[in-house]
């Protein structure tokens, strides 16, 4: 239940400032390459320039004797990693594990790419240059890369979320008085954060060793390391305070990270590993090329027959990726006959990994398309088709949403972007040359609670410190959580401090599913809550105490104060209280978790974006010249960064609706544009102004703050809403992300 | 990256000198381009000579035109007075072109020897016949959305290359009938723009027609009447930091609505800026309307070439022609 005290956003707590934001654009904040290590050495990958086949022969001897170097390790030579060879250790469970494929370990190859060597030099440059004469030959065979031609080897995972669902008869949608049936293509993306992938590995000891990594959770890879190397986790230490971007590529720990460690070890040296801009295509995930069928029916009233969405999505050779891209159908709109199925393709390729929004920002793509496709046959407008159809409770789960305002967002979106300018004739607004559309689309992602620890110290000067082991890949967590406690103790934010991102701190899940500031801000609030209870305790019991037989309930915490509800003038500050009772510091540590209530309510975020855009029919360009974003994420505990993050959600959405595509050569089965030249992520020039709203309710079930996560609905659905208002400036429907000029002219020129 | 050796140098004689005597070495200038390829061990010259103390960055009126030095950067050049109000022209490609970060560093004449951005030039993994001869054209049957259909006939099928030149710079000088002037062992000589850079016919890893050690001095652009009707069109997959799938620089002399001259040249469509000659004679003394201009994009169309994935250019070129055109005849 939310603390209706809490997070009113009234003038007592004013949106605060990003925490760590001074730090950032001076270069305080460090990133784990920037950490200085005497005596580090520096390691360059070798990669398989063939998708698929076998190592014939290796001559490292050049590279070896070349200036500097200490080592190149190649499958022949890399120590054995304990933990790696037991069957618990390489084969990881599939779907969706630990990494079945692992580095140097044999001759084969799986992917273009793949790392066949480790070259270890005193500087980068000598490792770069030696790294050049290490020559290879292959034995070739033939690789499949290309999903459109393999389509029909689709499996379907193992796992109960990927099995195919179904609800009344799938098939009714056939017979409904308005059909349609619409193919969708998502290529590969690739996550792209401006901070490269490595890690900086030094071990202390024989059993010890600290690490500073590109990781989305430290503990994630302490357990990977302590696991692969057979250390006790508390021998592993892993640090990562500060990252330059993450978006899912580090969401795991990847096999030259293990590599990485297991050199370090065998040459008693730090070494440290930074990928090149086009190893971060190939070593670190991406998001999957997925094709998509969505066949709908729909009655002359607008009302939802039936829905038949089917995807299909690339996976390695070698390992299972799976991600939700069919869940959003069971359950965002009323409709009696559902089905989905999801099917994976084994390719040679490495294996994706879940990338911002992940795969709902890639079914929302094919069904609110779809959901606008439908309403043009039906002469329908988009948001009233969609309120035909709404779902008041979960019609997948049969139960009720926690909370859920999606028909308040769609009327703030459609009045901020000024939906009533928008004719639903195609074509019919124009501005000289440049025809004008505006389109919608919802998005909508798990809301959840998971388990964390917090830790909070209070020291006699009034300055509170907050720990956790969480890491921050950029949403501003730290803010969220200095917000929590402020609004809970009543401590100015500038005298609270948040310390993450190391794995001797308070355990936390990895960040990633829009779940931190649920999860881990309700460990912070309630260790808070404990630290308040006793502060309020010892503040009554102390002698003198202005308090003197008042109630813990009676007592306000206010501006770094406690003041007595009713007197104001009877206060203390809370760091008196420790000096009467003799206490250096006052701390509280608790481990915090949902419970039932999961059970009982379905929980998701909601949002609705709108976008307004230019095309110019003669040059096939299109420009998104206004876009407008409403998120139902419950209470907004930090309303600047959440801002921030809304913004870039749908800058992400601009790429992936506009600009951004890895091209694969099937003949080679290589990227021919791994760099951020022809990858195209949206430039500022691209994006327009962007008007973030929120409903700001809090759920009333889900933790005490009312808070649903939010990093992932900022995506989902956005590049949906630009294809829709693509189709009412041109009426022509591009199906094929993204929607590039090209594809533009040949349709409208 | 392989190792090399670094020079600087004070003069252009010692420049020339420094290249001419030694077989891999290469001038560096603001190195936004080769030190990227040398990064892709796409280019491994064994010694770079720094050329970046020349006195070679004026930009000064001359008793023709306007001198540029080959050393200015590409934002002076795109911001000085002289420039913008009598060759805007020049000042609107420089500024379509890279990032800001990058014209602060590129130079006029690193612009004109930048090589093509062919995914297939940079990956040493994949044939190209202008990185490695006879090794293929990974474009051909590959990846050409970015690439070429003016240009690329050659007798040759194993030398074929489709890649385009990058610049857009180079298609404003090259329809302004600049000279470049270059300075090698031999003495100094004056290369007509459009006789700098070459097609790839049968030696597509030739990309211009400087001989070896040759320095590039400045660049000379006559005066002309065309200030007042130009335009820089560049059509690209985002709005800024891309290279151009199809760019028209137009340039019109007009008296009333009568076109005097024209001077065009297109980018993304050839393996060197593709300056339109035969339409501008066909433009002289017509109309400027919309229905000349159509006529106009038929005749430069004419020769040109799909090779699958970039036939959108075959409408897309001929459009931002007529675009172009339309709008330097309405500027003023």
């Amino acid at each position: 239940m939310p603390d209706p005290k809490l997070m009113k956003n009234d003038e007592k707590s004013p949106a605060i400032n990003r925490v760590d934001g001074r730090l950032k654009v001076t270069g305080g904040a460090k990133y784990f390459a920037e950490f200085e290590i005497p005596g580090t050495t520096y390691c360059v990958l070798v990669t398989s320039t063939i998708a698929r086949g076998s190592i014939a022969s290796m001559e490292t001897k050049k590279a070896e004797g070349a200036p500097g170097v200490l080592a190149v390790f190649t499958n022949l030579n890399l120590p054995k990693i304990p933990g790696l060879n037991t069957p618990e250790g390489n084969n990881a469970k599939k779907p969706s594990g630990g990494e079945t494929y692992q580095m140097l370990t044999d001759k084969k190859i799986l992917f273009a790419g793949q790392p066949i060597a480790m070259v270890i030099a005193d500087t980068l440059e000598r490792a770069q240059y030696a790294a050049t004469l290490v020559k290879t030959t292959y034995s070739k065979q033939p690789h499949q890369t290309d999903l459109e031609k393999h389509k029909a080897k689709g499996v379907m995972p193992q796992g109960e979320r990927n099995a195919d669902y179904k609800r009344g008869n799938p098939d009714t949608y056939k017979t409904a008085p308005v059909v349609l049936e619409a193919s969708y293509t998502l290529p590969i993306e690739v996550h792209n954060p401006m901070e490269l992938h490595g890690i900086l590995v030094n071990w202390t000891a024989d059993d010890q060793v600290m690490i500073y990594a590109k990781t989305q959770g430290v503990q994630m890879t302490q357990k990977a390391v302590a696991k692969a190397f057979k250390l006790d986790e508390k021998n592993v230490h892993v640090h990562t305070e500060f990252m330059g971007g993450g978006f899912g590529m580090g969401l795991k720990t990847w096999p030259q990270e293990i590599a990485v460690v297991a050199a370090a070890k065998k040459l008693r040296k730090p070494v440290k590993l930074v990928v090149s801009r086009d190893q971060m295509f190939t070593m670190v995930g991406h998001r999957p090329y997925t094709t998509q069928t969505i066949s709908m029916g729909a009655d002359k009233a607008g009302k939802l027959v039936g829905i038949v969405h089917e995807a299909t999505a690339e996976t390695a050779s070698y390992e299972d990726f799976t991600e939700s891209t069919v869940g959003m159908t069971k359950f965002i709109y009323d409709c009696p006959n559902v089905s989905t199925t999801y099917r994976i393709v084994p390719l040679d390729r490495g294996v994706p990994i879940w990338m911002r929004g992940p795969g709902e920002a890639t079914g929302a793509f094919a069904l609110e398309s779809a959901m606008d496709e439908m309403a043009a046959k039906l002469n329908l407008d988009p948001i009233e088709f969609r309120l035909r159809n709404y779902a008041e409770t979960d019609p997948e789960k049969n139960r009720p949403f926690s909370s859920k305002h999606l028909k308040e967002a769609y009327q703030l979106g459609a009045d901020k972007i000024g939906w009533s300018k928008r004719k639903n004739e195609p074509g019919a607004l124009r501005d000289g040359e440049w025809l004008i559309g505006y389109g919608m689309s919802s998005g909508t992602f798990n809301a959840s609670r998971g388990q964390a620890s917090a830790k909070v110290i209070l020291n006699q000067d009034g300055s509170l410190v907050i720990q956790s082991a969480v890491t921050d890949i950029g949403p501003g967590t730290g803010t969220a959580m200095v917000s929590i406690a402020h609004d809970v103790l009543g401590i100015p934010v500038g005298r609270i401090k948040f310390e993450m991102g190391d794995t001797t701190l308070p355990k936390a899940p990895t960040q990633g599913g829009s779940t931190i500031t649920s999860t881990v801000g309700s460990a912070v609030y309630d260790t808070c809550t404990a630290l308040k209870t006793s502060l309020a305790a010892l503040a009554i019991a102390q002698g003198n105490s202005p308090f003197m037989g008042s109630k813990a309930e009676d007592l306000v915490f206010e501006d770094g104060m406690i003041q007595l509800k009713g007197d104001r003038k009877k206060k203390l500050p809370v760091g008196d209280v420790l000096k009467a009772n003799n206490l250096p510091t006052l701390d509280r540590a608790l481990d915090s978790k949902g419970g039932p209530e999961q059970e009982t309510y379905s929980m998701y975020s909601f949002s609705v974006h709108f976008a307004e855009v230019r095309v110019n029919p003669v040059t096939g360009v299109v420009r998104v010249s206004n876009a407008v974003s409403v998120a139902d994420s419950g209470r907004i505990v930090s309303p600047k960064t959440a801002a921030s993050q809304m913004i870039g959600g749908v800058t992400g959405g601009i790429g992936m609706a506009l600009t951004e595509e890895a091209v694969l050569d099937h003949r080679f089965g290589r990227l021919v544009n791994n760099n951020l030249a022809d990858y195209h992520v949206p430039v500022s020039a691209d994006v327009p102004h962007i008007d973030t709203i929120f409903i700001d309710k809090p759920d009333p079930y889900i933790n005490p703050m009312g808070a649903k996560g939010m990093g992932e609905i900022a995506l989902i659905g956005f590049a949906a809403a630009v294809a829709n208002a693509v189709y009412n400036a041109t009426g022509q429907r591009i199906r094929d992300l993204p929607i590039t000029p090209d594809k533009v002219i040949k349709r409208v020129a | 990256m392989n190792q090399f050796q670094y020079v600087r140098v004070t003069t252009p004689k010692a420049a020339v000198a420094a290249v001419t005597k030694e077989n891999n070495s290469l001038f560096l200038a603001g190195g936004t381009n080769l030190i990227d390829l040398m990064k892709r061990n796409v280019m491994s010259p064994e010694k770079l000579v720094d050329i970046n103390k020349l006195p070679l960055n004026t930009i000064e009126k001359t008793a023709t035109g306007l001198r540029i030095g080959a050393l200015a950067k590409n934002t002076a050049v795109a911001e000085h007075e002289l420039v913008r109000k009598s060759f805007p022209l020049l000042s609107m490609a420089l500024n379509a072109g890279a990032s800001p970060q990058l014209r602060n560093m590129a130079t006029v004449g690193g612009n004109m020897m930048q090589r093509t951005r062919c995914g297939y030039f940079y990956d040493t993994a994949m044939p190209c016949n202008k990185r490695e001869p006879g090794s293929g054209c990974g474009a051909i049957g590959g990846y050409n959305r970015m690439h070429a259909i003016f240009g690329t006939e050659s007798s040759d099928r194993s030398s074929k290359c489709i890649a385009v030149h990058p610049s857009d710079m180079c298609i404003a000088l090259v329809a302004l009938d600049a000279t470049v002037l270059v300075s090698g062992s031999k003495g100094e000589r004056r290369i007509p723009f459009i006789d700098f850079h070459r097609l790839p016919g049968d030696a597509p890893e030739k990309d211009n027609t400087l001989q070896k050690g040759e320095l590039i001095m400045a660049v000379d652009l006559p005066n002309n009447p065309f200030a007042d009707h130009s335009h820089y069109l560049k059509v690209r997959d985002r709005a800024s930091y891309a290279f151009a799938l199809v760019s028209v620089g137009a340039a019109l002399n007009l008296k009333g609505n009568t076109i005097q001259e024209a001077r065009l040249a297109m980018g993304g469509v050839s393996h060197k800026p593709w300056r339109l000659t035969e339409v501008e004679q066909f433009l002289r003394g017509k109309p400027a309307t919309e229905a000349t201009f159509r006529q106009a994009a038929d005749v430069a169309m004419k020769g040109a070439k799909g090779y699958g994935e970039n036939d959108f250019k075959l409408t897309m070129a001929p459009n931002t022609l007529i675009d172009a055109l339309k709008t330097a005849a309405k500027n003023a």
